[in-house]
């Protein structure tokens, strides 16, 4: 009996990732999700701009790319066009918090009725080492040589909370792929994500801690290690909004 | 009896599924190189496995398939 | 046909895009098109579509790119800065070969400018709609019907070449009342669109809508693929019309408002005796290249009419490959040249003889 396999929703393309990097965690439990709920034929992903660009080839679904930080946009077009699909972004932190701040706040205060996946890895990876909005404070990256100067550079954004301020947005909550216990919160919190969106309740997003072993200049092991020490004190993991559940109470 | 199957060409050697298995059975092939150049992965006892899946829930690149 | 109705250019367009089977509308409030959006947000509810105020004119366009991957009819409206915004969204729909339709009502610039009407877009419309090489289909109405009639055509012509048209009017045009008829829904082209991301249905492969190819051969190809498209669009759909041209020594050239206001001056010039006449560029791009070379063995001069500092003059000097003289006669900042002044450019270009 086959107890562990490849989602069907993944194609068999070879992931242009770097060793270690969880990119491919995280795309293995959207395609889950979208396996488990029988959604394939009916979901539409929006690819960003940044290492997961080339998402397009890795998800069996349509797909469409999207202009760096617009995905939110694009999203709500294709959702507004046919609401009977299935709609999910997929945006790393420059995509996300930087050049698509007002898409991603509008989108949330809206409750567009998607699911938007932020893979949070504190750095720009695909143009090999930026400061990125959510990098930490002292975080040494190519454009912070002498690490992250909040008085030059200010604080990074904390998306979840941030959201959590408004009134649209169905749900929130941060996760990590550090280990396998968080890969099963995360997995949960992914697939609850697009059952908001299949019961109509609207906006919803999972922001996942991930690491860049290549960027941070460290080792697989020892990246995922950085998250428990570093990440995880700044970004507190858990549900910064979940609007059913708390009209339920 | 739990058997682990992997597409070795796909392995990136990253180690992570290395560090997941609690019975620390896998370990990178040093002497081995996989057509993208990276030493694979590889299972040390397959006697011993324990099909709990956490190497292929760890790995990134998909590569592991878990029977029982 | 449909009954005549007393319509303002801005809600022509917007109605007429309705009859073409546009449902989804996006849109930031700019002046002087805020009445499309305004008459999209009423008309949008009642029938089953979608108005949507976007966060930005960037956001528009790319809920515009999200509608159209889908395999909808969808267009926005703006005006010139914009525009500049749109630019971006412009550029990835061509890249991704999706058809939109898009309105740019002209104000002055550059920089914030003025509200007042212009054609200084002409450049940004017809040459540097975005970064990378594409082109757009522009229409320049000159009359309220026009409004209407170019809206349907081009969303016809948008989903025929897969590729964005633009109706490129100014507040003039925007704002004047006219009668205007509008085409039954029956008689419009609609296409299939076997590339939208409507769900694989899982019963296909998955359908990508993409600009990125970095593959520099695939690239490329992709680039030629299109301006072979491009090709088939000038030599087909270039349009434009002939006022009083038969034994014309001076063809005034001029596209919306100028247009209007130079058929004025041509009326005028022929009472005194000059044979004057006009030919009107209704599509700019394509630019109707052939009736200006043909015209340029005939007549002596040419006087392009424009309300901006010169940017269509640029293209009838290539059009008749500098065979005669072009000469410019323009306003800008929101000023119209009036009747008088393009007659004395008349005048003055028929060796000051009246």
């Amino acid at each position: 009996m086959i107890v562990f396999d490849k989602p069907k929703s993944l194609t068999d393309a070879p992931l242009h990732y770097c060793p270690g990097c969880t990119h491919g965690i995280i795309h293995r439990l959207v395609a889950e999700a979208i396996d488990e709920l029988g959604i394939e034929g009916r979901t539409v992903g929006v690819a960003p701009v940044g290492c997961a660009v080339m998402a397009y080839d890795y998800f069996a679904c349509d797909m469409v790319e999207a202009a760096h930080g617009r995905a939110p946009a694009v999203a709500t077009g294709i959702k507004r066009a046919e609401p009977s699909s299935v709609v999910f972004t997929y945006q790393g932190d420059g995509d996300l918090a930087s050049i698509g701040t007002a898409e991603t706040v509008h989108a949330a205060t809206r409750n567009e009725n998607i699911t938007v996946i932020f893979v949070n890895n504190a750095i720009y990876g695909m143009t090999g080492g930026q400061m990125a909005p959510t990098s930490l404070p002292g975080q040494v990256t190519q454009t912070s040589p002498y690490g992250r100067d909040t008085k030059l550079c200010g604080y990074p954004v904390k998306i979840c909370e941030m959201l959590s301020q408004l009134e649209g947005p169905e749900y929130l909550e941060r996760v990590a792929v550090n280990n396998v216990k968080n890969i099963k919160r995360a997995k949960a919190a992914i697939k609850k994500a697009f059952e908001n969106q299949i019961n109509g309740k609207g906006f919803s997003l999972i922001e996942v801690i991930s690491s860049c072993p290549t960027n941070w200049g460290m080792t697989p092991k020892d990246a995922l290690k950085w998250i428990d020490d570093n990440m995880i004190p700044y970004y507190p993991l858990g549900v910064y909004k979940d609007r059913s559940a708390k009209e339920a109470e | 009896m739990a058997k682990l199957t992997f597409k070795t060409d796909l392995c990136k050697g990253c180690g992570l599924c290395v560090e997941a298995c609690p019975k620390h059975l896998l370990a990178i092939a040093k002497d081995k190189i996989n057509q993208k150049g990276h030493s694979p992965v590889e299972i040390t006892d397959q006697s011993a496995c324990i099909a709990c899946a956490f190497c292929a829930t760890m790995c990134p690149d998909c590569i592991i398939t878990v029977e029982r | 046909m449909a009954e005549k109705v007393l319509m303002k250019g801005n809600e022509a367009i917007a109605e007429a895009a309705i009859k073409a089977g546009c449902r989804h509308y996006f849109g930031y409030p700019i002046t002087p098109q805020t009445e499309i959006a305004a008459y999209m947000a009423k008309r949008m509810p009642k029938i089953g579509g979608t108005f949507l105020q976007a966060e930005s004119e960037i956001a528009a366009i790319n809920m515009v790119y999200g509608v159209s991957a889908a395999g909808k009819r969808v267009m926005t409206s703006s005006s010139s800065p914009g525009i500049a915004l749109k630019s971006e969204g412009l550029s990835y729909l061509a890249g991704a070969d999706l058809p939109a339709f898009v309105v740019n009502v002209q104000r002055g610039g550059p920089g914030l400018g003025g509200i007042q009407p212009s054609q200084s877009d002409y450049f940004q419309a017809t040459k540097a709609g975005g970064h990378g090489d594409f082109r757009m289909i522009v229409l320049a109405p000159a009359s309220v019907q026009e409004m209407a009639d170019l809206t349907i055509k081009g969303f016809e012509l948008a989903d025929e070449y897969r590729m964005t048209a633009m109706i490129l009017a100014d507040g003039t045009m925007g704002q004047m009342m006219e009668p205007v008829e509008i085409r039954e829904d029956a008689e419009i082209k609609t296409f299939d669109k076997p590339w939208a991301v409507t769900g694989t249905k899982c019963e296909r492969e998955h359908n990508i809508v993409n600009s990125l190819f970095l593959k520099p051969e695939e690239l490329e190809s992709g680039n030629i693929a299109r301006f072979e498209r491009y090709k088939k669009i000038e030599e087909t759909e270039a349009m434009y019309e002939e006022f009083m041209m038969e034994d014309a020594e001076i063809c005034v050239v001029a596209f919306g408002i100028a247009a209007r206001v130079s058929q004025n001056a041509i009326v005028e010039a022929r009472k005194q005796g000059i044979k004057v006449g006009m030919i009107r560029p209704i599509t700019l791009w394509p630019f109707p290249k052939k009736p200006l070379l043909k015209a340029a063995d005939k007549v002596k001069k040419f006087i392009s009419v424009e309300l901006s500092m010169g940017q269509m003059v640029e293209d009838i000097e290539l059009a008749v490959r500098c065979k005669k003289p072009v000469e410019l006669c323009n306003r800008v900042g929101g000023m119209i040249p009036s009747p008088e002044e393009v007659l004395a450019k008349i005048i003055e270009a028929n060796g000051g003889k009246n």
